[in-house]
Protein backbone atom coordinates (compact mmCIF):
# COMPACT_ATOMS: atom_id res chain seq x y z
CA UNK A 1 0.00 0.00 0.00
CA UNK A 2 1.44 3.31 -1.11
CA UNK A 3 1.74 6.16 1.36
CA UNK A 4 -0.32 8.24 -1.07
CA UNK A 5 -3.29 5.92 -0.54
CA UNK A 6 -3.08 6.47 3.21
CA UNK A 7 -3.89 10.12 2.61
CA UNK A 8 -7.30 9.06 1.33
CA UNK A 9 -8.12 6.36 3.86
CA UNK A 10 -10.17 6.75 7.01
CA UNK A 11 -11.82 4.37 9.42
CA UNK A 12 -14.56 2.38 7.67
CA UNK A 13 -17.01 2.67 10.59
CA UNK A 14 -19.76 5.16 9.95
CA UNK A 15 -19.77 6.29 13.55
CA UNK A 16 -16.12 7.32 13.19
CA UNK A 17 -16.58 9.38 10.03
CA UNK A 18 -17.57 12.53 11.91
CA UNK A 19 -14.60 12.35 14.26
CA UNK A 20 -11.40 14.17 13.20
CA UNK A 21 -9.47 11.40 14.99
CA UNK A 22 -10.48 8.81 12.38
CA UNK A 23 -8.17 10.42 9.80
CA UNK A 24 -5.43 9.66 9.10
CA UNK A 25 -5.16 6.04 10.15
CA UNK A 26 -2.05 5.21 12.13
CA UNK A 27 0.32 2.53 10.84
CA UNK A 28 1.42 -0.03 13.40
CA UNK A 29 4.16 -2.68 13.03
CA UNK A 30 4.51 -1.46 9.44
CA UNK A 31 6.99 -3.15 7.11
CA UNK A 32 8.13 -0.72 4.43
CA UNK A 33 9.32 -1.56 0.95
CA UNK A 34 10.42 0.58 -1.99
CA UNK A 35 9.11 -0.24 -5.47
CA UNK A 36 9.97 1.79 -8.59
CA UNK A 37 7.17 3.75 -10.26
CA UNK A 38 7.57 5.85 -13.41
CA UNK A 39 7.74 9.52 -12.53
CA UNK A 40 4.79 11.65 -13.60
CA UNK A 41 4.88 15.38 -13.13
CA UNK A 42 1.28 15.65 -14.37
CA UNK A 43 0.14 13.41 -11.57
CA UNK A 44 2.08 15.21 -8.85
CA UNK A 45 0.74 18.57 -9.99
CA UNK A 46 -2.80 17.24 -10.06
CA UNK A 47 -2.72 15.42 -6.74
CA UNK A 48 -0.70 17.83 -4.60
CA UNK A 49 -3.54 20.32 -3.96
CA UNK A 50 -5.81 17.43 -2.98
CA UNK A 51 -3.56 16.04 -0.27
CA UNK A 52 -4.21 16.68 3.39
CA UNK A 53 -0.68 17.82 4.07
CA UNK A 54 -0.91 17.77 7.88
CA UNK A 55 -1.97 14.13 7.71
CA UNK A 56 0.98 13.43 5.39
CA UNK A 57 3.35 15.07 7.88
CA UNK A 58 1.86 13.12 10.79
CA UNK A 59 2.15 9.84 8.90
CA UNK A 60 5.77 10.49 7.97
CA UNK A 61 6.72 11.33 11.52
CA UNK A 62 5.10 8.11 12.73
CA UNK A 63 7.11 6.17 10.15
CA UNK A 64 10.26 8.26 10.85
CA UNK A 65 10.41 9.49 7.26
CA UNK A 66 11.44 13.04 6.42
CA UNK A 67 8.84 15.48 5.12
CA UNK A 68 8.67 19.25 5.15
CA UNK A 69 5.99 20.73 7.37
CA UNK A 70 4.75 23.01 4.60
CA UNK A 71 3.23 21.96 1.29
CA UNK A 72 5.61 22.51 -1.61
CA UNK A 73 4.24 25.13 -3.99
CA UNK A 74 3.33 23.98 -7.47
CA UNK A 75 6.18 26.11 -8.83
CA UNK A 76 8.70 24.11 -6.76
CA UNK A 77 7.92 20.90 -8.66
CA UNK A 78 9.59 21.80 -11.92
CA UNK A 79 12.51 23.93 -13.02
CA UNK A 80 13.63 25.16 -16.42
CA UNK A 81 12.20 23.21 -19.37
CA UNK A 82 9.69 21.42 -17.14
CA UNK A 83 12.51 19.36 -15.59
CA UNK A 84 11.30 17.91 -12.28
CA UNK A 85 13.12 19.31 -9.25
CA UNK A 86 14.70 17.21 -6.54
CA UNK A 87 11.81 18.02 -4.23
CA UNK A 88 9.36 16.70 -6.85
CA UNK A 89 11.38 13.50 -7.15
CA UNK A 90 11.50 13.14 -3.37
CA UNK A 91 7.77 13.63 -3.14
CA UNK A 92 7.19 11.05 -5.88
CA UNK A 93 9.45 8.62 -4.03
CA UNK A 94 7.56 9.14 -0.80
CA UNK A 95 4.02 9.07 -2.15
CA UNK A 96 4.24 6.46 -4.87
CA UNK A 97 7.36 4.36 -4.33
CA UNK A 98 7.17 3.82 -0.58
CA UNK A 99 4.85 0.94 0.30
CA UNK A 100 3.57 -0.66 3.47
CA UNK A 101 3.63 -4.37 2.74
CA UNK A 102 2.50 -5.67 6.11
CA UNK A 103 1.24 -4.38 9.42
CA UNK A 104 -1.88 -2.75 10.74
CA UNK A 105 -3.74 0.51 10.36
CA UNK A 106 -5.31 1.81 13.54
CA UNK A 107 -8.22 4.23 13.87
CA UNK A 108 -7.42 7.05 16.29
CA UNK A 109 -11.05 7.30 17.32
CA UNK A 110 -12.30 3.75 17.95
CA UNK A 111 -8.97 1.93 18.05
CA UNK A 112 -10.09 -0.61 15.47
CA UNK A 113 -7.20 -2.30 13.67
CA UNK A 114 -7.20 -3.08 9.96
CA UNK A 115 -4.70 -5.67 8.78
CA UNK A 116 -2.42 -5.13 5.77
CA UNK A 117 -1.12 -8.28 4.13
CA UNK A 118 1.00 -8.42 0.98
CA UNK A 119 0.32 -4.70 0.58
CA UNK A 120 -3.44 -5.13 0.53
CA UNK A 121 -5.44 -3.69 3.43
CA UNK A 122 -8.66 -5.29 4.57
CA UNK A 123 -11.37 -2.85 5.62
CA UNK A 124 -14.19 -5.33 6.06
CA UNK A 125 -15.72 -4.74 9.46
CA UNK A 126 -16.66 -7.63 11.68
CA UNK A 127 -20.43 -8.05 12.13
CA UNK A 128 -20.54 -6.38 15.56
CA UNK A 129 -19.26 -3.09 14.11
CA UNK A 130 -21.43 -2.69 11.03
CA UNK B 1 -15.67 25.59 -38.58
CA UNK B 2 -15.33 22.91 -41.28
CA UNK B 3 -17.16 19.70 -42.03
CA UNK B 4 -15.50 16.36 -41.36
CA UNK B 5 -16.71 12.82 -41.87
CA UNK B 6 -16.08 10.31 -39.09
CA UNK B 7 -16.05 6.68 -40.17
CA UNK B 8 -17.55 4.95 -37.13
CA UNK B 9 -17.68 1.23 -36.50
CA UNK B 10 -21.15 -0.23 -36.55
CA UNK B 11 -21.15 -1.59 -32.97
CA UNK B 12 -22.30 -0.14 -29.64
CA UNK B 13 -24.11 2.53 -31.66
CA UNK B 14 -25.53 4.58 -28.78
CA UNK B 15 -22.01 4.98 -27.33
CA UNK B 16 -20.62 6.64 -30.42
CA UNK B 17 -21.77 10.25 -30.15
CA UNK B 18 -21.09 10.39 -26.38
CA UNK B 19 -17.57 9.17 -27.14
CA UNK B 20 -17.04 11.87 -29.79
CA UNK B 21 -18.31 14.50 -27.36
CA UNK B 22 -16.00 13.25 -24.60
CA UNK B 23 -13.04 13.23 -26.99
CA UNK B 24 -13.85 16.80 -28.04
CA UNK B 25 -14.00 17.89 -24.39
CA UNK B 26 -10.61 16.29 -23.70
CA UNK B 27 -9.05 17.81 -26.82
CA UNK B 28 -10.56 21.14 -25.83
CA UNK B 29 -12.26 21.65 -29.21
CA UNK B 30 -15.72 22.76 -30.11
CA UNK B 31 -17.76 20.00 -31.74
CA UNK B 32 -21.05 20.14 -33.58
CA UNK B 33 -22.67 16.89 -34.73
CA UNK B 34 -24.26 17.74 -38.08
CA UNK B 35 -25.58 14.40 -39.19
CA UNK B 36 -25.74 11.16 -37.26
CA UNK B 37 -27.95 8.08 -37.34
CA UNK B 38 -27.73 4.95 -35.18
CA UNK B 39 -27.93 2.72 -38.27
CA UNK B 40 -25.14 4.45 -40.19
CA UNK B 41 -21.35 4.37 -39.72
CA UNK B 42 -20.95 7.78 -41.37
CA UNK B 43 -21.24 10.77 -39.10
CA UNK B 44 -20.75 14.36 -40.24
CA UNK B 45 -19.33 16.72 -37.65
CA UNK B 46 -18.14 20.30 -37.63
CA UNK B 47 -14.78 21.18 -36.07
CA UNK B 48 -12.61 24.30 -35.96
CA UNK B 49 -9.60 22.79 -37.72
CA UNK B 50 -7.85 19.78 -39.21
CA UNK B 51 -5.56 19.70 -36.17
CA UNK B 52 -8.68 19.42 -33.99
CA UNK B 53 -9.88 16.53 -36.16
CA UNK B 54 -6.59 14.67 -35.66
CA UNK B 55 -6.63 15.29 -31.93
CA UNK B 56 -10.22 14.14 -31.66
CA UNK B 57 -9.85 10.83 -33.48
CA UNK B 58 -6.49 9.85 -31.99
CA UNK B 59 -8.10 8.26 -28.90
CA UNK B 60 -11.32 7.07 -30.45
CA UNK B 61 -12.35 3.46 -29.97
CA UNK B 62 -15.64 3.60 -31.88
CA UNK B 63 -14.40 5.71 -34.78
CA UNK B 64 -11.87 4.23 -37.19
CA UNK B 65 -10.82 7.37 -39.08
CA UNK B 66 -11.70 11.00 -39.78
CA UNK B 67 -11.88 12.60 -43.24
CA UNK B 68 -12.06 16.12 -44.54
CA UNK B 69 -15.50 16.09 -46.16
CA UNK B 70 -15.21 17.02 -49.85
CA UNK B 71 -18.79 16.27 -50.81
CA UNK B 72 -21.92 14.23 -50.24
CA UNK B 73 -25.05 13.35 -52.16
CA UNK B 74 -27.80 10.86 -52.79
CA UNK B 75 -26.59 10.03 -56.32
CA UNK B 76 -23.18 10.12 -57.99
CA UNK B 77 -24.22 13.19 -59.98
CA UNK B 78 -25.12 14.89 -56.71
CA UNK B 79 -21.82 13.88 -55.16
CA UNK B 80 -19.76 15.16 -58.10
CA UNK B 81 -21.63 18.48 -58.08
CA UNK B 82 -21.06 18.76 -54.35
CA UNK B 83 -17.32 18.00 -54.66
CA UNK B 84 -16.92 20.47 -57.54
CA UNK B 85 -18.68 23.30 -55.75
CA UNK B 86 -17.02 22.75 -52.35
CA UNK B 87 -13.42 21.90 -53.14
CA UNK B 88 -12.37 23.17 -56.56
CA UNK B 89 -9.82 25.54 -55.01
CA UNK B 90 -8.26 22.63 -53.05
CA UNK B 91 -7.48 20.42 -56.03
CA UNK B 92 -4.30 22.26 -56.90
CA UNK B 93 -2.86 21.56 -53.44
CA UNK B 94 -2.80 17.84 -54.16
CA UNK B 95 -1.85 18.02 -57.84
CA UNK B 96 1.56 16.43 -57.56
CA UNK B 97 1.59 14.50 -54.26
CA UNK B 98 1.50 10.71 -54.18
CA UNK B 99 -2.02 9.53 -53.49
CA UNK B 100 -4.39 6.65 -53.35
CA UNK B 101 -8.12 6.35 -54.00
CA UNK B 102 -10.34 3.70 -52.47
CA UNK B 103 -14.01 2.81 -52.15
CA UNK B 104 -15.56 2.07 -48.75
CA UNK B 105 -18.98 0.43 -48.86
CA UNK B 106 -21.30 -0.14 -45.93
CA UNK B 107 -23.70 -3.09 -46.26
CA UNK B 108 -22.83 -3.40 -49.94
CA UNK B 109 -20.16 -4.69 -52.32
CA UNK B 110 -18.42 -3.46 -55.46
CA UNK B 111 -16.31 -5.57 -57.78
CA UNK B 112 -12.77 -4.35 -58.50
CA UNK B 113 -13.78 -3.17 -61.96
CA UNK B 114 -16.81 -1.29 -60.61
CA UNK B 115 -14.52 0.34 -58.01
CA UNK B 116 -12.11 1.39 -60.74
CA UNK B 117 -14.98 2.92 -62.69
CA UNK B 118 -16.13 4.86 -59.62
CA UNK B 119 -12.61 6.11 -58.93
CA UNK B 120 -12.10 7.17 -62.54
CA UNK B 121 -15.27 9.23 -62.45
CA UNK B 122 -13.34 11.57 -60.13
CA UNK B 123 -10.60 12.22 -62.71
CA UNK B 124 -11.72 15.86 -63.01
CA UNK B 125 -9.82 16.69 -59.80
CA UNK B 126 -6.73 16.39 -61.99
CA UNK B 127 -4.23 14.75 -59.60
CA UNK B 128 -1.01 14.03 -61.53
CA UNK B 129 1.10 12.66 -58.68
CA UNK B 130 2.16 9.01 -58.47
CA UNK B 131 -0.44 6.50 -57.28
CA UNK B 132 0.91 4.59 -54.28
CA UNK B 133 -1.05 1.83 -52.63
CA UNK B 134 1.24 1.82 -49.58
CA UNK B 135 1.91 4.94 -47.52
CA UNK B 136 0.73 7.54 -50.00
CA UNK B 137 0.96 11.17 -48.92
CA UNK B 138 -2.77 11.61 -49.35
CA UNK B 139 -5.63 9.15 -49.30
CA UNK B 140 -9.05 9.83 -50.82
CA UNK B 141 -12.06 7.65 -50.15
CA UNK B 142 -15.45 7.31 -51.82
CA UNK B 143 -18.07 6.10 -49.33
CA UNK B 144 -21.21 4.29 -50.39
CA UNK B 145 -23.95 3.60 -47.87
CA UNK B 146 -26.51 0.90 -48.65
CA UNK B 147 -29.74 0.24 -46.81
CA UNK B 148 -30.08 -3.20 -45.24
CA UNK B 149 -30.16 -5.71 -48.16
CA UNK B 150 -30.74 -2.86 -50.62
CA UNK B 151 -29.29 -3.51 -54.13
CA UNK B 152 -28.02 0.07 -54.57
CA UNK B 153 -26.47 2.65 -52.29
CA UNK B 154 -28.62 5.58 -51.21
CA UNK B 155 -25.95 7.91 -49.84
CA UNK B 156 -22.49 8.89 -51.05
CA UNK B 157 -19.58 10.79 -49.48
CA UNK B 158 -16.14 11.74 -50.67
CA UNK B 159 -13.36 12.68 -48.30
CA UNK B 160 -9.63 13.14 -47.74
CA UNK B 161 -8.14 11.07 -44.92
CA UNK B 162 -6.93 13.18 -41.99
CA UNK B 163 -6.06 10.55 -39.39
CA UNK B 164 -6.91 7.07 -38.22
CA UNK B 165 -7.93 6.16 -34.67
CA UNK B 166 -6.48 4.04 -31.89
CA UNK B 167 -9.01 1.30 -32.36
CA UNK B 168 -6.27 -1.35 -32.66
CA UNK B 169 -5.71 -1.18 -28.90
CA UNK B 170 -8.94 -3.10 -28.41
CA UNK B 171 -7.03 -6.18 -29.58
CA UNK B 172 -4.09 -5.44 -27.30
CA UNK B 173 -6.34 -5.53 -24.23
CA UNK B 174 -8.50 -8.44 -25.44
CA UNK B 175 -9.65 -10.49 -22.44
CA UNK B 176 -8.68 -13.71 -24.23
CA UNK B 177 -5.06 -12.65 -23.99
CA UNK B 178 -5.26 -11.22 -20.46
CA UNK B 179 -3.65 -13.46 -17.88
CA UNK B 180 -6.05 -12.80 -15.02
CA UNK B 181 -9.80 -12.43 -15.60
CA UNK B 182 -13.05 -13.60 -14.04
CA UNK B 183 -16.60 -14.27 -15.23
CA UNK B 184 -17.55 -10.62 -14.83
CA UNK B 185 -14.48 -8.91 -16.32
CA UNK B 186 -15.54 -6.04 -18.58
CA UNK B 187 -14.87 -6.57 -22.26
CA UNK B 188 -11.79 -4.55 -23.33
CA UNK B 189 -13.58 -2.50 -25.97
CA UNK B 190 -16.30 -1.34 -23.57
CA UNK B 191 -13.78 -0.71 -20.80
CA UNK B 192 -11.73 1.52 -23.13
CA UNK B 193 -14.86 3.38 -24.26
CA UNK B 194 -15.82 3.86 -20.62
CA UNK B 195 -12.34 5.28 -19.96
CA UNK B 196 -12.85 7.75 -22.82
CA UNK B 197 -16.25 8.75 -21.45
CA UNK B 198 -14.80 9.59 -18.03
CA UNK B 199 -12.05 11.62 -19.71
CA UNK B 200 -9.16 9.48 -18.46
CA UNK B 201 -5.87 11.30 -19.11
CA UNK B 202 -2.32 11.58 -17.75
CA UNK B 203 -2.15 12.89 -14.19
CA UNK B 204 -5.70 11.96 -13.22
CA UNK B 205 -6.80 9.66 -10.41
CA UNK B 206 -9.73 7.24 -10.73
CA UNK B 207 -11.42 4.82 -8.36
CA UNK B 208 -13.36 1.64 -9.02
CA UNK B 209 -15.30 0.42 -5.95
CA UNK B 210 -16.10 -2.94 -7.60
CA UNK B 211 -12.72 -3.49 -9.15
CA UNK B 212 -12.80 -7.28 -9.60
CA UNK B 213 -9.88 -8.18 -11.86
CA UNK B 214 -9.16 -4.54 -12.72
CA UNK B 215 -10.68 -4.09 -16.19
CA UNK B 216 -11.52 -0.40 -15.74
CA UNK B 217 -8.29 0.67 -14.03
CA UNK B 218 -6.37 -1.02 -16.86
CA UNK B 219 -8.40 0.92 -19.43
CA UNK B 220 -7.92 4.26 -17.65
CA UNK B 221 -4.22 3.39 -17.26
CA UNK B 222 -3.93 2.90 -21.01
CA UNK B 223 -4.80 6.59 -21.33
CA UNK B 224 -2.21 7.55 -18.73
CA UNK B 225 -4.34 7.86 -15.59
CA UNK B 226 -3.74 6.22 -12.22
CA UNK B 227 -6.35 4.27 -10.30
CA UNK B 228 -7.35 2.90 -6.93
CA UNK B 229 -9.67 -0.06 -6.67
CA UNK B 230 -11.49 -1.94 -3.99
CA UNK B 231 -13.67 -4.99 -3.85
CA UNK B 232 -15.76 -6.73 -1.24
CA UNK B 233 -14.07 -9.95 -2.27
CA UNK B 234 -10.39 -9.73 -1.40
CA UNK B 235 -9.68 -12.87 -3.38
CA UNK B 236 -10.32 -11.06 -6.66
CA UNK B 237 -7.64 -8.44 -5.95
CA UNK B 238 -5.10 -10.86 -4.48
CA UNK B 239 -5.69 -13.57 -7.09
CA UNK B 240 -2.83 -16.03 -6.95
CA UNK B 241 0.90 -15.50 -6.71
CA UNK B 242 1.43 -14.69 -10.38
CA UNK B 243 -2.10 -13.95 -11.56
CA UNK B 244 -3.68 -10.97 -9.86
CA UNK B 245 -4.71 -7.38 -10.54
CA UNK B 246 -1.13 -6.14 -10.32
CA UNK B 247 0.11 -8.84 -12.71
CA UNK B 248 -2.45 -7.63 -15.27
CA UNK B 249 -0.92 -4.15 -15.10
CA UNK B 250 2.53 -5.70 -15.45
CA UNK B 251 1.39 -7.63 -18.51
CA UNK B 252 0.71 -4.33 -20.27
CA UNK B 253 3.68 -2.47 -18.80
CA UNK B 254 1.40 -0.20 -16.79
CA UNK B 255 2.63 -1.06 -13.26
CA UNK B 256 2.93 2.53 -12.08
CA UNK B 257 -0.69 3.28 -12.93
CA UNK B 258 -2.12 0.92 -10.33
CA UNK B 259 -1.98 2.87 -7.10
CA UNK B 260 -3.54 0.33 -4.74
CA UNK B 261 -6.22 -2.23 -4.24
CA UNK B 262 -7.91 -2.82 -0.91
CA UNK B 263 -10.73 -4.92 0.46
CA UNK B 264 -13.76 -2.80 1.33
CA UNK B 265 -17.47 -2.43 1.01
CA UNK B 266 -19.03 0.67 -0.56
CA UNK B 267 -21.61 0.99 2.21
CA UNK B 268 -18.78 1.21 4.78
CA UNK B 269 -16.18 2.76 2.55
CA UNK B 270 -12.87 3.64 4.26
CA UNK B 271 -12.24 6.66 2.04
CA UNK B 272 -11.95 10.29 3.01
CA UNK B 273 -15.25 12.06 2.56
CA UNK B 274 -16.10 15.67 3.24
CA UNK B 275 -12.56 17.04 3.62
CA UNK B 276 -12.13 18.27 0.08
CA UNK B 277 -12.85 16.31 -3.04
CA UNK B 278 -9.96 14.42 -4.60
CA UNK B 279 -11.05 12.03 -7.38
CA UNK B 280 -11.14 12.82 -11.12
CA UNK B 281 -13.49 9.97 -11.76
CA UNK B 282 -15.36 7.00 -10.36
CA UNK B 283 -15.80 4.09 -12.75
CA UNK B 284 -17.81 1.04 -11.85
CA UNK B 285 -19.87 -1.91 -12.93
CA UNK B 286 -21.74 -2.74 -9.72
CA UNK B 287 -22.88 -6.33 -9.24
CA UNK B 288 -26.55 -6.57 -10.07
CA UNK B 289 -27.32 -10.14 -9.33
CA UNK B 290 -27.29 -11.65 -12.81
CA UNK B 291 -23.93 -13.32 -12.43
CA UNK B 292 -22.83 -12.08 -9.01
CA UNK B 293 -25.11 -11.77 -6.00
CA UNK B 294 -25.45 -8.37 -4.40
CA UNK B 295 -24.00 -8.31 -0.89
CA UNK B 296 -22.76 -5.83 1.70
CA UNK B 297 -21.34 -6.31 5.16
CA UNK B 298 -23.59 -7.36 8.01
CA UNK B 299 -26.05 -10.11 8.71
CA UNK B 300 -29.69 -10.37 9.62
CA UNK B 301 -29.93 -10.10 13.41
CA UNK B 302 -26.57 -8.37 13.61
CA UNK B 303 -24.07 -9.92 16.00
CA UNK B 304 -22.92 -7.64 18.80
CA UNK B 305 -19.97 -9.58 20.16
CA UNK B 306 -16.48 -9.58 18.67
CA UNK B 307 -15.46 -12.97 17.32
CA UNK B 308 -12.29 -14.52 18.75
CA UNK B 309 -10.41 -17.45 17.29
CA UNK B 310 -7.74 -18.93 19.58
CA UNK B 311 -7.84 -15.81 21.71
CA UNK B 312 -7.07 -13.45 18.79
CA UNK B 313 -9.61 -11.01 17.36
CA UNK B 314 -10.80 -12.97 14.36
CA UNK B 315 -11.04 -10.03 11.97
CA UNK B 316 -7.26 -9.54 12.06
CA UNK B 317 -6.60 -13.05 10.74
CA UNK B 318 -8.18 -14.53 7.62
CA UNK B 319 -11.70 -14.12 9.01
CA UNK B 320 -14.48 -13.59 6.49
CA UNK B 321 -17.25 -11.42 7.93
CA UNK B 322 -20.88 -12.25 7.21
CA UNK B 323 -22.60 -10.42 4.39
CA UNK B 324 -26.22 -9.69 3.71
CA UNK B 325 -28.30 -9.10 0.62
CA UNK B 326 -28.64 -5.48 -0.44
CA UNK B 327 -30.99 -3.59 -2.69
CA UNK B 328 -29.57 -2.62 -6.05
CA UNK B 329 -31.35 0.74 -5.99
CA UNK B 330 -29.92 1.55 -2.58
CA UNK B 331 -26.48 0.68 -3.86
CA UNK B 332 -26.86 2.99 -6.87
CA UNK B 333 -27.90 5.74 -4.47
CA UNK B 334 -24.79 5.06 -2.37
CA UNK B 335 -22.58 5.29 -5.46
CA UNK B 336 -24.09 8.65 -6.43
CA UNK B 337 -23.63 9.97 -2.90
CA UNK B 338 -20.05 8.74 -2.81
CA UNK B 339 -19.27 10.30 -6.20
CA UNK B 340 -20.80 13.59 -5.08
CA UNK B 341 -18.63 13.64 -1.98
CA UNK B 342 -15.35 12.74 -3.70
CA UNK B 343 -15.37 13.98 -7.31
CA UNK B 344 -13.67 17.26 -8.14
CA UNK B 345 -15.72 19.79 -10.11
CA UNK B 346 -16.37 18.42 -13.62
CA UNK B 347 -15.08 15.03 -12.47
CA UNK B 348 -17.05 12.15 -13.93
CA UNK B 349 -18.90 9.09 -12.72
CA UNK B 350 -19.37 6.15 -15.07
CA UNK B 351 -21.80 3.54 -13.83
CA UNK B 352 -23.07 0.45 -15.59
CA UNK B 353 -26.54 -0.79 -14.71
CA UNK B 354 -29.14 -3.10 -16.21
CA UNK B 355 -32.18 -1.41 -17.77
CA UNK B 356 -34.44 -3.84 -15.91
CA UNK B 357 -33.97 -6.07 -12.90
CA UNK B 358 -34.31 -9.83 -12.89
CA UNK B 359 -38.08 -9.51 -12.55
CA UNK B 360 -38.28 -7.48 -15.77
CA UNK B 361 -39.13 -4.28 -13.95
CA UNK B 362 -37.58 -1.22 -15.54
CA UNK B 363 -35.04 0.49 -13.32
CA UNK B 364 -35.21 4.26 -13.28
CA UNK B 365 -32.02 6.18 -14.06
CA UNK B 366 -30.91 7.43 -10.65
CA UNK B 367 -30.37 11.14 -10.23
CA UNK B 368 -28.56 13.42 -7.80
CA UNK B 369 -28.79 17.21 -7.52
CA UNK B 370 -24.99 17.52 -7.58
CA UNK B 371 -24.51 15.31 -10.65
CA UNK B 372 -25.50 16.17 -14.20
CA UNK B 373 -26.39 13.22 -16.40
CA UNK B 374 -24.16 13.63 -19.45
CA UNK B 375 -25.03 10.56 -21.49
CA UNK B 376 -26.93 7.30 -21.43
CA UNK B 377 -25.60 4.50 -23.64
CA UNK B 378 -27.41 1.20 -24.05
CA UNK B 379 -25.90 -2.20 -24.78
CA UNK B 380 -28.66 -4.64 -25.78
CA UNK B 381 -28.32 -8.37 -25.19
CA UNK B 382 -30.59 -11.16 -26.26
CA UNK B 383 -33.01 -11.06 -23.34
CA UNK B 384 -31.93 -7.99 -21.39
CA UNK B 385 -29.90 -4.89 -21.82
CA UNK B 386 -27.63 -2.74 -19.71
CA UNK B 387 -26.72 0.87 -19.89
CA UNK B 388 -23.72 3.01 -19.14
CA UNK B 389 -24.60 6.21 -17.32
CA UNK B 390 -22.15 9.11 -17.34
CA UNK B 391 -22.51 11.92 -14.81
CA UNK B 392 -20.53 15.09 -14.31
CA UNK B 393 -20.00 16.69 -10.89
CA UNK B 394 -21.58 20.14 -10.84
CA UNK B 395 -19.62 22.82 -8.95
CA UNK B 396 -21.24 23.43 -5.54
CA UNK B 397 -21.99 27.03 -6.49
CA UNK B 398 -24.26 25.81 -9.28
CA UNK B 399 -26.10 23.10 -7.34
CA UNK B 400 -29.76 23.63 -6.55
CA UNK B 401 -29.46 24.03 -2.77
CA UNK B 402 -33.02 23.02 -2.05
CA UNK B 403 -32.77 19.78 -4.02
CA UNK B 404 -29.45 18.97 -2.32
CA UNK B 405 -31.04 19.45 1.11
CA UNK B 406 -33.92 17.16 0.19
CA UNK B 407 -31.46 14.56 -1.03
CA UNK B 408 -29.54 14.70 2.24
CA UNK B 409 -32.72 14.19 4.21
CA UNK B 410 -33.69 11.25 2.08
CA UNK B 411 -30.45 9.49 2.74
CA UNK B 412 -30.63 10.04 6.47
CA UNK B 413 -34.37 9.43 6.56
CA UNK B 414 -34.55 5.95 5.10
CA UNK B 415 -31.01 4.97 5.99
CA UNK B 416 -30.59 3.01 2.77
CA UNK B 417 -30.66 -0.26 4.64
CA UNK B 418 -31.55 -3.59 3.15
CA UNK B 419 -35.19 -2.80 4.04
CA UNK B 420 -35.46 -1.02 0.69
CA UNK B 421 -35.01 -4.40 -0.92
CA UNK B 422 -38.67 -4.40 -1.79
CA UNK B 423 -38.57 -0.99 -3.47
CA UNK B 424 -38.60 -2.54 -6.94
CA UNK B 425 -41.76 -4.39 -6.19
CA UNK B 426 -43.44 -1.45 -4.44
CA UNK B 427 -42.59 0.84 -7.33
CA UNK B 428 -43.73 -1.70 -9.83
CA UNK B 429 -47.19 -1.88 -8.35
CA UNK B 430 -47.45 1.89 -7.99
CA UNK B 431 -46.35 2.41 -11.58
CA UNK B 432 -48.68 -0.28 -12.75
CA UNK B 433 -51.68 1.50 -11.22
CA UNK B 434 -50.69 4.86 -12.71
CA UNK B 435 -50.31 3.45 -16.17
CA UNK B 436 -53.52 1.41 -16.06
CA UNK B 437 -56.10 3.42 -14.13
CA UNK B 438 -58.88 1.17 -15.36
CA UNK B 439 -57.37 -1.98 -14.07
CA UNK B 440 -59.14 -1.84 -10.70
CA UNK B 441 -62.50 -1.60 -12.46
CA UNK B 442 -61.64 -4.69 -14.43
CA UNK B 443 -61.97 -6.66 -11.21
CA UNK B 444 -60.72 -10.10 -10.40
CA UNK B 445 -57.11 -9.17 -11.24
CA UNK B 446 -54.81 -9.49 -8.30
Amino acid sequence: MKLLTLNFLTCARRTCKSSPLSFPLHPCDAELEIADVDFSLDFLRNILPRLEWDAMVALCSELSLPLSATVPAAAELSGAGDEPTQSAKDLHHLLLETNITAGKLVCGNCGHEYAIKEGIANFLLPAHMV
Amino acid sequence: MKDYLVRLVQVHDTFRVPELEALAEMAGVELEVVKYANDSPYCTIRLPSTAAASALISRSILGSAIYELWGSGTTYDDLHDSVKSRTQELWLLYKSVSFRFSVDTFQGKRSTSAQREIIESFSYVGFDGPIKMNNPEEEFVVFEEYGFRAPDPHKFYFGRLIATSARDVVQKYDLKKRRYISTTSMDSELALITANLVLAAPGKLFYDPFVGTGSFPIATAHFGAKALGSDLDGRSIRGTKDRNVLSNFEQYGLNGSWVDGFVADLTNVPLRIGKGRWLDGVVCDPPYGVREGLKVLGKEGVGTEPVYVDGILAHLEGYIPPKRAYSFEAMLGDILDFATATLVDRGRLAMWMPTANDEDIDLAIPSHPCLKLVSVCVQPFNKWSRRLLIYRRIPDSKVDGEAAAVRKKRVVGCGLKADDLNAFRKKYFQGFKEQNPNLEDGGGEK
